[in-house]
């Protein structure tokens, strides 16, 4: 479990926020190096990974797709030394006073988001949480330096530490994605020592948080036959406890719904019960809010498979997950690999 | 002035400064909890100080006497700095990790969501965390996150936690340029200057050093404190917000309280003392004597010991001095080192010329 926490621990300590994704894709290309036989980046930043598969040519393939890109604030103005902040992704504004941050201006700022106190703010913004327009970043430096080092459209990224909460249990920001990195990269390892007859495209796709330009681009270029998105999704804790949320510990979730094919879905329903592998099905009515929805359209269109890893207070730098579940949703990516079969696609109708 | 000596050597913050303001901050001491750090002053102070004695309250009172060799009898003035900080305490346990818990002292319910937190005296890790904002609603998100909804969580297979138990934000104190930042400025930079007074005490005064307790929560330390001290006066070394912030409509500023870079913050007055007029004076011509920046806290608001210390027993002179610091009672505060070692100097060099003639002036 110690080579997985460090390979997590690593991935949220880059900072990759949306359209800005080169320090991540880095490191993840750095680790997805040793287990692939091809690698290259798409045209808006995403990272395709290849692992061939025995089969003959025309090979189908699958592609598996984990966004890498996370959310954050940019800088909008810089005044009297202080940093004004837009969003990059959704952001709920509540839990910004306090943050630590990193600015990334001429080189890498430590600062802090802070709420101005109500006697410097209209009247109307102090009636509950004060906007993201009011909040401001203070680096602790002089107006002079700042003026120096910081512009609108540098990034700022969350700078949570990354924690281990007793065994198997992480916390810190961008968990949402790179959790679902890590069980990609899990499922990788575990098919270096397993034949597999298709092509595997591994893709770390970027901005997933922001226009899902990444996976709708990426499918188009490589043209699976599959494709899977691998996300995160609610994790149960006090307040989020209905059924969109499931608990911690207990597997991954399984999509269900238009934006997945319920053949695969199947598939991988059954695959999960043969292998032992817990896992809760997870209904999603609309889109399913990941690379999936991009997936499903792409060129002449894609089945498409959802699975989810879940993660309590999504969307905030306290995020925590469970490594147990990250391993079996790799194992679970690995095992449907591998019973993959040249006859797999002609399985794939409808209405029987 | 018989006692002035302009080229009085004057304390300077150094690293080994610093680095006791690094233990002390990231150590957790939430008001009536002052273990943590009543642990760290004892083992700065007990060498150098005349006597040690801990009251029945946690107070530390410590004495470090005259050592000029005056004929006259020196001033018993007491310096007081608060250890405790505000904080949380854990209330009930859930089951699977999840804690309940309530604030000690004030702190703005706005601050808390999303935050790690550090649990009793063995730190233990935890989140408070926040629900994802995919399931709130957009009036929802127009109200302010209550307490009352938030947990403390340790994850599924943390330590069990007892209720009674402290927790505080786990923001690790470190520099930032000409600054510091870290939680519990308020008011570690205030107990971190007076440990610096009693191992190089000003040598005209005996000095009454108090550290005291449950500041955050109605200055109980202190006034017991006060009463055992018996002063002739007293100098309260805190903390205070410093809102030098754009005003939202670019008008100017009038209502910062205290800049940061001004140097010490001396009070005028506060919501709990009106400082003694002849203290600040002394302190005034001390500050230009010596060309050391100063400033005056805005005033109204606020309260330090010193409401407490200046109404017991039948009255002490008191005034206060505050090093500034920005988001006091937050994960993250910030203050300049330069005004930490400013306030300091006034301090020294103000006791250091302080004589009983102060007192026979006039208020």
């Amino acid at each position: 479990m110690t080579e997985l926490t460090d390979l997590l621990t690593q991935l949220i300590s880059a900072s990759g926020l949306s359209g800005y994704e080169g320090p991540i894709r880095e490191i993840i290309q750095q680790t997805w190096q040793p287990l692939t036989t091809e690698l290259k980046v798409s045209r808006i930043g995403s990272l395709h990974g290849l692992k061939t598969g025995t089969g003959p040519e025309p090979r189908p393939s699958i592609l598996l797709s984990a966004h890498m890109d996370a959310i954050g604030l940019m800088v909008s103005a810089v005044n009297a030394g202080f940093l004004h902040l837009v969003a990059i992704g959704g952001i709920d504004h509540r839990v910004l006073p306090g943050q630590l941050v990193t600015v990334h201006g001429r080189k890498d700022l430590p600062g802090v988001i802070v709420q101005p106190p109500a006697r410097l703010l209209p009247e109307e913004a102090n009636s509950g949480p004060v906007d993201l327009e009011y909040l401001l970043v203070d680096t602790g430096l002089s107006p002079r330096e700042v003026e120096r080092q910081v512009r609108p459209g540098d990034l700022v990224s969350f700078a949570q530490e990354p924690l281990e909460l007793g065994e198997d249990v992480i916390s810190g920001h961008s968990l949402d994605n790179r959790a679902s990195v890590a069980a990609v990269t899990e499922c990788l390892r575990l098919l270096q020592e397993r034949n597999h007859s298709w092509d595997v495209w591994v893709v770390a796709s970027v901005q997933e948080e922001e226009t899902l330009g990444g996976a709708l681009t990426s499918a188009f270029e490589i043209r699976p036959s599959l494709a899977v998105a691998i996300d995160v999704t609610f994790g149960k804790s006090p307040g989020a406890n209905d059924y969109k949320t499931f608990p911690m510990g207990k597997g991954p979730t399984l999509g269900l719904g238009p934006n997945i094919h319920p053949r695969l879905h199947r598939q991988f329903k059954e695959l999960a019960d043969q292998l032992e592998i817990p896992y809760a099905v997870e209904v999603m009515p609309h889109h399913s809010g990941t690379d999936a929805y991009a997936l499903q359209i792409a060129a002449e269109g894609i089945p498409t498979m959802v699975v989810s890893i879940p993660l309590r207070y999504m969307h905030t730098p306290v995020e925590m997950i469970m490594l147990k579940d990250i391993q079996r949703a790799g194992r679970l990516l690995a095992e449907f690999i591998t019973h993959l079969t040249l006859e797999t696609m002609a399985s794939f109708t409808w209405d029987d | 002035m018989p006692d002035e000596n302009p080229d009085l050597t004057l304390p300077k913050i150094n690293a080994a400064s610093i680095h006791l303001l690094e233990r002390l901050c990231n150590a957790s001491s939430v008001s009536g909890d002052e273990a943590e750090v009543r642990k760290i002053v004892l083992e700065q102070i007990q060498p150098a100080a005349d006597s040690v004695k801990i009251d029945a309250l946690g107070n530390i009172l410590a004495e470090r006497r005259s050592s000029n060799g005056s004929t006259h009898k020196p001033l018993r003035v007491m310096v007081a700095a608060h250890m405790d900080e505000v904080g949380f305490m854990i209330t009930s346990d859930e089951g699977d990790g999840f804690y309940r818990f309530q604030t000690v002292g004030g702190v703005d319910a706005r601050q808390i969501a999303g935050k790690p937190v550090q649990i009793g005296s063995e730190h233990i890790p935890g989140v408070i965390g926040a629900k994802p904002i995919h399931l709130t609603t957009a009036s929802e998100r127009k109200n302010a996150i209550s307490i009352d909804s938030l947990r403390i969580d340790v994850g599924p297979s943390g330590k069990k936690i007892q209720p009674g138990s402290r927790a505080v934000f786990a923001t690790k104190f470190t520099r930032l340029g000409p600054s510091v930042r870290g939680k519990a400025l308020d008011d570690r930079i205030g107990v971190a200057s007076l440990i610096h007074l009693i191992k190089h005490p000003p040598a005209n005064v005996d000095l009454l050093a108090a550290f005291t307790v449950q500041e955050e929560v109605g200055l109980r330390g202190a006034r017991v404190a006060a009463y055992a001290c018996d002063p002739d006066a007293a100098i309260v070394m805190d903390c205070t917000p410093a809102y030098d912030l754009p005003v939202w409509d670019e008008a100017e500023n009038t209502q910062y309280n205290a800049r940061l870079g001004d140097g010490g913050a001396l009070y005028i007055a506060d919501s709990a003392t009106l400082s003694d007029p002849r203290l600040l004076r002394h302190f005034i011509d001390t500050a230009e004597a010596h060309r050391l920046p100063y400033q005056f806290r805005q005033a109204g608001g606020g309260g330090t010991d010193a409401g407490a210390i200046h109404k017991a027993r039948a009255g002490v002179p008191s005034l206060s001095i505050s090093v500034p610091g920005r988001y006091l009672h937050t994960a993250a505060a910030i203050a300049r080192v330069n005004d930490w070692q400013h306030t300091l100097q006034l301090v020294y060099a103000a006791l250091n010329r302080l004589t009983p003639a102060v007192f026979q002036q006039d208020r």
